[in-house]
């Protein structure tokens, strides 16, 4: 169902990191993803999974349902831990034929997939824990000084704003449309290469089309609510960094001094 | 042609604990050609139900047979289930892709292995009896056409497959009252010419009364009430309760009851309605 | 004056070939004038292709007529400095409720109007609460817009008109996607707007809902067919039957029994039984 999906989700709640300010949530979330990448060993982790289980905690969004946003992309990770788990030379543990493992390999596997669940958890806390429109504000905002140089950061911003909105609508057309077209014999399933690519075309030109009819609605909608562009505009929620936003900023700062001094200890 | 569903049961991602049961035992069988009407409230499991009879969705748990043969037990080959029975989705002009409306009409039957000479008669006569004409509109792109002439073309893409048995989403949402009426006659007369089951969903109970030689009252996954239009439409607290109502000419009926004395009428159509009011008049 | 006048307005469509050369063209509004008072309630009936929608979209400015003039409130739609006060002051609510919701939150797409108009942040506030407690969406200002039945969603949509405080609303078939249910408590909800003194202007299929206006407009072809009562049309069955259109059911039986025209609603024809 499309509704498992949580990673761009948000989950409605009033906890203290629901009420950070965006730019600190986004900051925070890139200086996490850094320090995932200075991490050169398990017990960095081990620092890194216990703050963001506490960060989890504060947020008060359930746990199942962050683990939820990892089923959907549980392929991805069972892919990067084989890979590594295969290709990595060193002391071989176990052959078979062609295929080996080596102590490194393991070793490896389980490094590189314990980091992408960290980044995945860490990255999908932010957006579970601001509402989309936050989060897009404080991208604008964060991009501003950057609109000098003729960065659109207010486009940008609202071109996110009505991506989220519509990943269910047209993932839910997308259904649609695929089982209108099974129930008139079409087969996705079988066949070569080509003749799957061509069967898809009974998928995609509808889709195109209900795309374009969906944007032109919208278009009208947005002119007739008396939108003409980032100037002159308010927002009824004023994103605004109090004080929870620096002690916020204080405790990154140290859990990045953390976890660079564990790569020497 | 017959259909046997038994006890049929479908649960929402049954893995996770947010599942929710959209079928819950239901069972009835249908034994040959006739109209049936399914109504019930948004949510109340009758697209799930239509899906299930085309394959499009297993069901958790139940059966469904057709002619005597299981659907359900992953035996069968899910073309040849869709050889059989059609399935025409809520607003189907937004599945048209084809260049030509002859192309699209005949999508479904190549799909299904029908012949190309064969292909072309069917597409011919589906074209025809959802009342269009086939040589004016054969060669023109379908998104060019008007709302319910799109529609009409949708529908006989799924005519032209030749099922025996026919469901139709909300076939008549979203059009303008003379497009509604031609839609109706449509129906009824597609049902009378190839003898088929025809199902169809509708919110409009006039329709559903109109047309059905049978009425399904879904509610919460369940079958609620089964029976002749008189019969599900002459219970109007049950239906109430379930969020429905009754055909305009029911509702006026009883509320002409409530305001004179001893007017009693069960008639669904206007015309019966206003015979019942003039028998009543003379007699008093 | 009257709120918005229509005045000789010619729209026309016209179809380019490939090689960008015009190649057809078809006028969807042909010659309309008409006036809407405030306070006041229309429908606008007419077969598909009628030019409902094409009315509709002129009244605030989203198309502007070839020929003949709009204007709200005495202000001219092809005037752009006031194109974005006139659509402060006449909303507009569509067909497709899932195409017209801009934020993936409930109260954040309710605030979008609001927002454009560039309105202080605490007031803008208190009109997304007071629009979402008149449709009766206020438990759910948190809740994801992709979660909501269809009827909630044109629900937030007719909320996300209201907030902006507009002196007219036009519903563009506002009911056509939705459950008996949805569409009966959209028109409860546009019935209570009317009685608040906003005036509304319905586009619609459905005749039971037209006949609640004070006044049906009925298009054919681009032209203005008839602007009448509603008594007074649906004492022309002829004609209703010529521009495509039905009878409401109460309407029907009375032309069944024969009674007089005055009789136009169940409570009348109760009367007339009884006598």
């Amino acid at each position: 169902m499309i509704r498992d999906i949580t990673l761009g989700q948000y989950y409605p709640g009033n906890s203290v990191v629901h009420k950070l300010d965006a730019r600190t949530k986004i900051i925070a979330t890139f200086l996490y993803i850094v320090e995932l990448f200075i991490v050169n060993n398990f017990r960095g982790f081990l620092i890194a999974g216990i703050f963001l289980f506490l960060v989890i905690g504060l947020s008060r969004v359930p746990v199942k349902f962050i683990f939820r946003g990892l089923t959907a992309v549980f392929l991805i990770i069972a892919f990067t831990f084989l890979i590594n788990l295969f290709m990595v030379d060193g002391r071989i543990l176990w052959q078979w034929k062609f295929l080996s493992i080596s102590y490194e390999g393991l070793n490896r596997a389980f490094f590189m997939a314990v980091r992408l669940v960290l980044l995945i958890i860490g990255s999908s806390l932010m957006t579970l824990t601001t509402k989309p429109i936050e989060l897009t504000d404080g991208l604008e905002k964060l991009l501003k000084p950057l609109s000098k140089i003729g960065v659109p950061s207010h486009e940008i911003a609202l071109m996110m704003t009505i991506a989220l909105r519509f990943i269910p609508t047209l993932m839910e057309e997308t259904d649609k449309i695929i089982k209108a077209q099974q129930a008139r014999g079409a087969d996705f399933e079988s066949g070569n290469i080509l003749r799957r690519a061509k069967a898809l075309i009974p998928i995609l030109i509808p889709l195109f089309i209900s795309s374009f009819r969906i944007a032109q609605d919208l278009a009208l909608a947005m002119e007739a609510r008396c939108y003409h562009g980032g100037s002159g505009r308010t927002r009824m929620n004023e994103i605004k960094f109090h004080r929870g936003d620096a002690i916020a900023a204080v405790l990154m700062v140290a859990s990045l001094a953390v976890i660079i001094a564990s790569r020497y200890i | 042609m017959t259909i046997d569903v038994k006890d049929l049961k479908y649960i929402y991602s049954s893995d996770m604990p947010g599942a929710t049961t959209a079928l819950d035992g239901v069972s009835f069988s249908v034994d040959g050609p006739c109209i049936i009407g399914i109504i019930g409230h948004t949510g109340s499991g009758k697209s799930t139900l239509l899906q299930h009879l085309n394959g499009l969705i297993k069901p958790t748990s139940g059966d469904i047979y057709i002619d005597g043969e299981c659907i359900t037990n992953g035996k069968k080959n899910l073309v040849d289930i869709r050889r059989n029975i059609g399935l025409v989705f809520q607003y189907p002009e937004y599945q048209l892709f084809e260049e030509t409306v002859e192309k699209d009409v005949s999508f479904g039957p190549r799909n299904i292995g029908v012949e190309e000479t064969e292909t072309e008669d069917r597409v011919r006569r589906a074209i025809e009896l959802v009342g269009l004409d086939y040589e004016d509109i054969r060669e023109k792109s379908p998104f060019e056409l008007s709302g319910g002439m799109k529609r009409r073309v949708a529908i006989a893409g799924v005519i032209a497959m030749e099922p025996k048995i026919l469901m139709l989403d909300e076939p008549t949402a979203g059009l303008d009252p003379a497009a509604h009426r031609d839609i109706l006659a449509m129906i009824k007369r597609m049902q009378k010419e190839m003898n088929m089951i025809l199902f169809f969903v509708s919110h409009n109970m006039a329709d559903v009364s109109d047309l059905s030689d049978r009425v399904i009252v879904m509610n919460e996954g369940k079958i609620a009430m089964d029976g002749t239009p008189t019969e599900v439409f002459s219970e109007r607290e049950k239906l109430l309760g379930m969020g429905l109502s009754l055909p305009p000419a029911g509702r006026m009926g009883y509320e002409l009851s409530e305001r004179v004395d001893s007017f009693n009428s069960e008639a669904l159509t206007i015309d019966d309605l206003a015979d019942d009011i003039r028998k009543y008049t003379k007699r008093a | 004056m009257a709120f918005i006048s229509v005045k000789d307005v010619v729209i026309e469509f016209i179809k380019y070939d490939e090689s960008g050369h015009p190649a057809s063209s078809k006028k969807a509004l042909d010659g309309v004038s008409l006036d809407i008072e405030k306070g006041s309630f229309t429908a606008i009936v007419g077969m598909n292709g009628s030019g409902k929608s094409t009315l509709a979209k002129c009244l605030n400015g989203l198309l502007l007529p070839k020929e003949g003039s709009v204007s709200v409130d005495g202000m001219d739609t092809k005037d752009d400095e006031h194109i974005w006060h006139i659509r402060s002051r006449v909303g507009m609510v569509f067909q497709n409720p899932d195409n017209q919701i801009v934020s993936s939150i409930v109260e954040d797409d309710v605030a979008f109007g609001p927002e454009n108009l560039g309105i202080e942040p605490a007031e803008i506030r208190r009109r997304v609460d007071d629009a979402l407690k008149k449709v009766g969406m206020y438990e759910k200002k948190d809740k994801g817009a992709h979660m909501l039945s269809g009827g909630q969603k044109q629900r937030i949509a007719i909320a996300g008109a209201v907030a902006m405080r507009p002196e007219c609303i036009v519903f563009d078939e506002p009911t056509a996607m939705l459950d008996p249910a949805g569409r009966e408590k959209v028109m409860e909800i546009i019935e209570e707007l009317n009685a608040d003194g906003i005036t509304c202007i319905l586009i619609t299929h459905f005749m039971d809902e037209a006949a609640e206006a004070d006044r049906i407009i009925v298009l054919k072809k681009g032209k203005i067919a008839a602007d009448a009562a509603p008594d007074e049309l649906f004492s022309d069955p002829a004609l209703i039957e010529e521009l495509g259109l039905d009878l409401p059911p109460a309407i029907q039986l009375r032309d069944k029994l024969g009674l007089d025209k005055s009789v136009n609603n169940i409570d009348a024809i109760a009367d007339a039984i009884r006598q």
